[in-house]
């Protein structure tokens, strides 16, 4: 039989991201003036997000994705999913592709649930008799059926979430690309679709591509997997071999960062990096470690105060927490490092990432480097052990009551 | 059972075609269904809206250009009739460019997330205006009997002839500027500005001969609305100079051509950069 997916040499490269990646006519037109007088033509930088990428997955195989941030696993499933085209080489795939890549795309508030359903389904590539078949099956998944005639504004948002993977649990691809959906809903529902994950590719012979930060979730789900290292895939094996060589390479692992800034040539972030309490490079940290940031600071041609300004994202539950700190005139031509030192305590296991900010006096950014870093507190705390795989952002105990 | 099999390549010069844009017909009209239906919902006026805005302007024109300017209505007796017939063929061009230019920009969380033939977009916000010019049509229908303007039947046709030419020009125009829009998010400031400049172009306000100076009128007929209502007119004033269809038809396929070309060399991009 032949493979359902088989992707040979696939390469993707993009240009330089700390630019905008979409531009104003008016600084085209302006650059291009400059131009002819100066004769400088700006040579741009590129980077390879994915690099000589070779694989064949057979039909009925349930593959895991895994990597750090920015490895190239959600670049990948944009490529087999045809939303971004591949620079070099080529995928072929045998059979119809669904693709998860955020549940509940295209959902319009002003429509009702049932209207939401056939919009959605046929965004996801259902036909509207295939929807019309499988109607009740998916309201009922959902657990919604009180409100499905109501305007989606009227909805929770973990309502929404419901209706959305329900529909898209009942997908008839021959091929299922997930990206990170299993951190939505509550525990009750996220094993439910579990199971309904699991008997679609055992009973179905479905082809699943799974990428996702929880490595629990790849364990449960898939039955091989493949790691991949800065756009290159470094092992494809069984889940276990796999997740086995992801863990050691995270401890030897730098996360050390060179920043380029393409707002601000006067002054701005040049570096950054993570490590513990001894300074030693790390990027997953265990819960109650703290975690250091080292934040560079390279000042060529800036003679006022500037404030630092760190804030805290839950991979993907948003904004944590700020911080700032305020700095007196640095000295020009110079670099100079500042430490951020986080407590982890009160966060669960997830992946974090960090954004910094430079700003002037008047408070205004002149320098912003979003997602410019990101750790990994690893689930070593018995405590979240069979709670399924969200644990929310805080770790606290709670004191319960109950009436006798 | 054949699979459907993918081949999945770095970006070509030529088109996959219109066959594919055939199999994604059902998401058509989906959106389509969903921009028409949140419209009306969303609005007091609803349907009403649709009628009563053409009928406006139709008032002010009249007033304005017809009883202030004496400005002739040509070979249709009738000033409001004369009017209104131009104006719902410009509000059909000009809604349908001004949302398909919009439409990508509004449509991107579904663009990096999906795949399905990007066409699709611009092409639906051309139906829902669509949608809008039959009511005004109904409108126009009635205001024909009410001014007992006569009718040619043997010209009946002219009248689909000039709402294509209008939706074919406004299809090349609409997704040229989409693309555009996309990739220089400041552009779409001159859209307005383009619209309005091609509004006082077309012989809507005032019919096309009376233009003096021949050189003038030599541009005006490459301006594709004028063939467009140049036809739609045919069956009410029973005539049709050909010299303007012929230009506007020509410059309707370029800018077709145009926009099909610009859009299908951008569309394997958008979202990157969407």
């Amino acid at each position: 039989m032949l493979p359902a997916i088989e992707i040979r040499n696939l390469g993707k490269q993009y240009m330089l991201t700390n630019a905008p990646p979409y531009v104003a006519l008016r600084d085209v037109i302006s650059e291009s003036v400059k131009n002819i007088f100066s004769k400088k033509k700006n040579p741009g930088n590129s980077f390879w997000a994915l690099q000589d990428i070779t694989l064949a997955i057979e039909p009925g195989e349930r593959i895991g994705i895994i990597g750090r941030n920015g490895a190239g696993k959600s670049t990948l499933l944009k490529i087999i999913s045809r939303i971004t085209p591949p620079t070099t080489g080529e995928v072929i795939i045998r059979g119809r592709v669904g693709s998860l890549l955020e549940v509940g795309t295209g959902f319009h508030p002003e429509l009702t649930g049932r209207e939401n359903i056939y919009l959605n389904g046929s965004i996801l590539g259902l036909k509207r008799t295939a929807i019309t078949r499988q109607l009740a099956a998916i309201i009922d998944f959902s657990g919604v059926e009180k409100f499905i005639d109501t305007p989606l504004k009227h909805y929770s948002s973990g309502m929404q979430l419901r209706l959305a993977f329900s529909v898209a649990a009942h997908l008839e691809p021959e091929i299922l690309l997930i990206d990170e959906v299993l951190a939505v809903g509550d525990i009750e529902f996220q094993k439910k679709c579990l199971g309904k994950m699991q008997e679609v590719s055992k009973h179905h012979g479905r082809t699943i591509l799974f990428v996702s930060h929880n490595l629990k979730a790849i364990n449960d789900i898939c039955d091989k997997a493949v790691l991949l290292t800065k756009g290159k895939m470094m092992i494809y094996d069984t889940v276990e071999k796999v997740i086995n060589t992801y863990i050691t390479s995270l401890d030897t692992g730098t996360n050390e960062r060179e920043l380029i800034s393409a707002t601000s040539k006067n002054i701005y972030f040049s570096r950054i990096n993570s490590f513990d309490t001894n300074r030693k490079n790390k990027y997953v940290f265990s819960s109650g470690e703290t975690v250091g940031i080292a934040i560079t600071v390279q000042n060529n041609d800036w003679s006022g105060a500037f404030t630092i300004g760190f804030g805290l994202n839950s991979f993907s539950k948003g904004r944590i927490l700020i911080s700032h700190k305020e700095c007196r005139v640095m000295q020009t031509k110079l670099s100079k490092e500042f430490v951020v030192w986080l407590p982890t305590e009160d966060l669960t296991p997830n992946s974090y990432s960090v954004d910094i900010s430079l700003l002037d006096g008047r408070k205004e950014t002149i320098d912003l480097v979003t997602d410019a870093l990101g750790f990994e507190i690893a689930l070593a705390n018995t405590k979240f052990e069979g709670l399924g795989y969200d644990y929310g952002i805080i770790s606290k105990e709670l004191t319960w009551q109950s009436t006798e | 059972m054949e699979k459907l099999t993918t081949r999945i390549k770095p970006p070509s010069d030529f088109s996959p075609g219109l066959s594919e844009l055939w199999q994604y017909r059902e998401l058509f009209y989906f959106f389509s269904w969903r921009d028409i239906k949140v419209k009306y919902k969303q609005t007091y006026l609803g349907i009403l809206w649709a009628l009563l805005q053409p009928l406006g302007m139709m008032v002010i024109f009249t007033l304005l250009f017809s009883k202030s300017l004496k400005i002739s209505s040509g070979a249709i007796p009738h000033y409001p009739v004369f009017v209104l017939s131009g104006l719902i063929v410009w509000n059909l061009f000009n809604s349908s460019v001004s949302h398909a230019a919009e439409s990508m920009i509004e449509n991107a969380n579904i663009i990096k997330k999906i795949y399905f033939p990007r066409l699709i977009i611009p092409c639906s916000a051309i139906l829902v205006a669509f949608f809008d010019f039959l009511m005004a049509f109904l409108v126009f229908i009635v205001l024909c009997i009410g001014y007992q303007q006569p009718i040619v039947w043997n010209a009946i046709l002219f009248f689909p002839a000039g709402i294509l030419l209008s939706l074919l020009s406004a299809f090349g125009l609409g997704i040229f500027l989409s693309a555009l829009n996309v990739k220089y998010r400041d552009f779409r400031y001159t859209v307005p500005f383009l619209l309005q400049v091609l509004f006082f172009a077309s012989q809507v306000i005032y019919p096309l001969p009376i233009i003096q100076q021949s050189w003038l009128k030599n541009i005006l007929v490459f301006n594709p609305l004028n063939g467009a209502i140049e036809l739609f007119r045919a069956p009410l004033t029973g005539t049709v100079d050909i010299n303007i269809v012929i230009a506007s038809l020509g410059s309707c396929i370029l800018l077709t051509v145009i926009g099909l070309f610009y859009f299908h060399k951008t569309e394997a991009y958008f979202a990157d950069i969407a």
